[in-house]
């Protein structure tokens, strides 16, 4: 693998003082910095590698977001990020679903650079092409909803899957009442997303990301612009899909019970980055640091 | 003052050619401005400068110009090295393009309406920027603005008598045309007067029932 020789930003860097075997696509290597942050057992850390950030570092102005940040994340494991506000949680998700792109370091999904790909040997800035296949495996759903408010909730379900994998009507319909079922909406499908409740929308944005069959699901504080009321019907789902899909699952919440109940690893953040990650039982139970203690402290 | 029916009926042949220009004048114009409006909006927001630059320049120019000089352009000028058409023909173009720049104002009002969220949305599902501009938003930034849109066609209408100016007599041309052989003002012009009003409310209508057309959600 060769260094792309001109462009210091935003490219898959390799300092080599900082990752002293960095094979790509090593699993066992790859582990770690979520093992070397890790705390007691890191039975999260097994089996195919799907997402690994590499020194990813994310700056807005002078600011700095994400710090040299390394951390990997294994298929069918599901890892929730917790840490105060403004600590880069959300950063981490948009960096993935390409919302925004990294200043330095590299993402890789299933051993795919996100923002990038080989030519000639070369790394290079990837193409949309690249960029858009990549993409497919990730799905995202917003603590806005951001359903389409001119569109059904049918339609909403069914548009990216016929444009974009090109299913039928018939089968995109059929597999977004599957869906609809799944989600307990199924009278809703004629409807329009101001015609819901906050909890049926976001049930409907989780059917229609899920829609899309992507390998890793990304959930950004899915409940915090729900009425206290609708927010456990929303996690139920959520519970559900992570007990009976095989789907990856990188989330990040305030609660903490919920974040209990389905975590393999949550990494507590602080300012751009990995304070600690240990089992949900360890880092709930018995934190490392004080930093992590006092948050929690406070959350709970 | 004295109002005489004959003279009505005798300007009345006159009148319906009139009605019927002004008809077709706006018709015409506000299927350019619609059109060719959404076009500049578009391309004001290319990824590619030499789209965007030009269509900036181009746009600003024009709105920042009389209406009544681009008509002269248009059937004096253009003709030299181009095409010549009808007066009604020219005063339809002439029109369409020069509101299509402000319904062009329009729709980058309406587009940047659009809350991020949507083309983040998007994004998410991989929809192609085509996709998306189609299925997402452009929908919902033209419902946004088809109030401001309806408005431009009221606005149009008022200054379709200028086409007059290069032969396409509408309502008031004819008026006017009939007044100077006959010096009898009162009744064609109250007439066209009048006929405004009948042409732009059922014009402001139209555009309420498209409103509640496209307001499904
Ligand atoms: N578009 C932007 N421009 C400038 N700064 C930004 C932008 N987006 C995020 N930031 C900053 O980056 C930092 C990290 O933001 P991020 O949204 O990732 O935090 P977070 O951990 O998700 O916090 P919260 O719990 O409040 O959602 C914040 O300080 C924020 O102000
Ligand atoms: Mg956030």
């Amino acid at each position: 693998m060769s260094t792309p020789d001109n462009n210091p930003a935003d490219t898959p860097s390799k300092t080599p003082s900082k990752t002293p075997s960095n094979t790509p696509g090593n699993a066992p290597d790859a582990a770690r910095t979520a093992v070397g942050t890790a705390t007691g057992d890191t039975p999260w850390a097994t089996g195919e590698e799907i997402i690994r950030f590499q020194d990813v570092t994310k700056r807005y102005g002078r600011q700095v977001v994400l710090d040299d940040l390394c951390f990997s994340v294994y298929a069918g494991k599901h890892v929730t990020l917790i840490g105060p506000s403004g600590s880069g949680k959300t950063t981490i998700l948009r960096l993935l679903m390409t919302l925004i792109k990294a200043d330095e370091g590299s993402i890789r999904v299933e051993g795919d650079y996100l923002t990038h790909e080989e030519r000639n040997g070369k790394l290079v800035p990837a193409g949309e092409r690249h960029i858009r296949e990549v993409r497919k495996k990730i799905g995202m759903v917003f603590q806005q909803f951001n359903l389409f408010p001119n569109m059904t909730v049918m339609r909403n379900l069914t548009e990216a899957p016929v444009r974009v994998l090109g299913l039928s009507r018939d089968e995109a319909e059929q597999r977004a009442r599957e869906l609809l079922e799944m989600v307990d909406l199924t009278e809703m499908s004629a409807k329009y997303p101001s015609q819901l409740s906050g909890g049926q929308q976001q049930r409907v944005a989780i059917a229609r990301a899920l829609a899309m069959r992507p390998r890793i699901l990304l959930l950004d504080e899915v409940t915090s612009a729900l009425d206290p009321e609708l927010v456990a019907g929303v996690l139920d789902l959520l519970r559900d899909i992570a007990h009976h899909t095989d789907i990856t699952m990188l989330t990040v919440t305030h609660e903490m019970n919920f974040a209990r109940d389905i975590s393999d690893c949550v990494m507590m953040f602080d300012h751009g980055k990995i304070l600690e990650a240990a089992t949900p039982e360890k880092l709930f139970n018995d934190p490392e640091h004080t930093r992590t203690r006092e948050f929690l402290n406070a959350v709970l | 003052m004295n109002w005489d029916w004959e003279v009505v009926e005798e300007f009345l042949p006159r009148f319906w050619d009139g009605v019927l220009v002004t008809c077709q004048a706006l018709l015409g114009g506000t299927l350019i401005a619609f059109t060719l409006g959404l076009v500049w909006a578009l391309a004001q927001r290319s990824n590619l400068v030499w789209v965007r630059w030009p269509v900036n320049a181009v746009t600003e120019f024009i709105r920042n110009t009389p209406l009544l000089v681009q008509l002269f352009f248009l059937f004096y000028v253009v003709p030299e090295w181009g095409p010549s058409m009808s007066p009604l023909a020219t005063g339809v173009i002439g029109l369409g393009i020069h509101y299509s720049t402000y319904t062009a104002e329009v729709y980058r009002a309406g587009i940047d309406g659009v809350p991020r969220g949507q083309w983040e949305a998007a994004t998410a599902l991989n929809l192609s920027t085509a996709v998306t501009w189609r299925s997402v938003i452009l929908p919902q930034a033209i419902r946004r603005v088809v109030p401001a849109l309806g408005n431009y066609v009221v606005a149009m209408l008022k200054d379709s008598p200028m086409i007059a100016i290069i032969g396409a007599l509408d309502m008031l041309g004819e008026a006017r045309f009939f007044s100077a052989e006959t010096f009898q003002y009162v009744e064609p012009i109250t007439l066209v007067g009048i006929a405004f009003i009948v042409i732009a409310y059922p014009a402001s209508l139209l555009i309420r029932a498209l409103e509640r057309r496209l307001a499904t959600y």
